[in-house]
């Protein structure tokens, strides 16, 4: 999937991922995707969460080797 | 309409000094409007140098000790800072932020910190202690903004 912009939030844990998501959004144009990597199998629940909170859009969501990746659109 | 979260922080050890920056910070990251009070204890959480900050392992059994300790040791001069090196240590390797770092994240998400001006007098700090960009203020400032919110805690 494209997108425009990648965060690293491997070896993080609860809330930093959430938070840094946010931080990555900020400068960020609408429409544009986010890709998040993370360890923290508690994010798979609270990117979730987050999307339905915020109005961004998860758009896509995996598990690699313990690995959790994330594309998040931004409103 | 804009949600709001309070909260009353009132304990100052470490393992208490979490939830308060977690949540806050989170919700300000989901785009609450969020308002910490400090209050008693709480208030060290506001101190410029969080060094005093601490785990204490009295009193609190469902710490999991590396190995079993009986109350008699962990009450023995040098085990708090041991108890709180250890915590640090952990926390790091796990990848938990810093107090200082979801401290400042807080701020940075624009959410406000309240100290409680009766606790500054009664344990006569110094406003030269505590981080720039706080307000001061009581119980009913308190209640002018935890009145109108969603979610409103007591830590």
């Amino acid at each position: 999937m494209d997108f425009q912009k990648e965060l690293d939030a491997r070896g993080l844990n609860c809330p930093l991922p959430i938070l840094k998501t946010k931080k990555s959004l900020a400068d960020m144009d609408s429409g544009q995707v986010l890709r998040v990597v993370s360890t923290d199998c508690g994010s798979v629940k609270d990117m979730q969460a987050f999307a339905k909170q915020t109005g961004n859009e998860l758009l896509e969501q995996s598990e690699q080797g313990g690995e959790y990746v994330f594309f998040m659109k931004k409103k | 309409m804009t949600k709001k979260m309070a909260i009353i922080a009132t304990k100052g050890t470490l393992d208490m000094a979490y939830p308060p920056f977690i949540l806050a910070s989170t919700a300000a990251a989901l785009g609450y409007d969020v308002q910490v009070f400090f209050t008693f204890y709480g208030l060290q959480l506001l101190k410029k140098d969080l060094s005093d900050v601490k785990i204490s392992p009295l009193a609190n059994p469902a710490m999991p000790m590396p190995v079993p300790m009986p109350v008699f040791v962990q009450m023995l001069p040098g085990m708090e800072s041991m108890a709180t090196m250890m915590m640090k240590d952990k926390l790091k390797k796990k990848g938990v932020a810093s107090l200082e770092e979801l401290r400042s994240l807080c701020q940075e998400a624009d959410v406000k910190f309240v100290a409680c001006q009766m606790t500054v007098d009664l344990f006569e700090f110094e406003k030269s202690d505590f981080i720039d960009g706080i307000e001061y203020g009581g119980a009913a400032t308190f209640m002018e903004f935890a009145g109108e919110t969603d979610i409103c805690l007591f830590v």
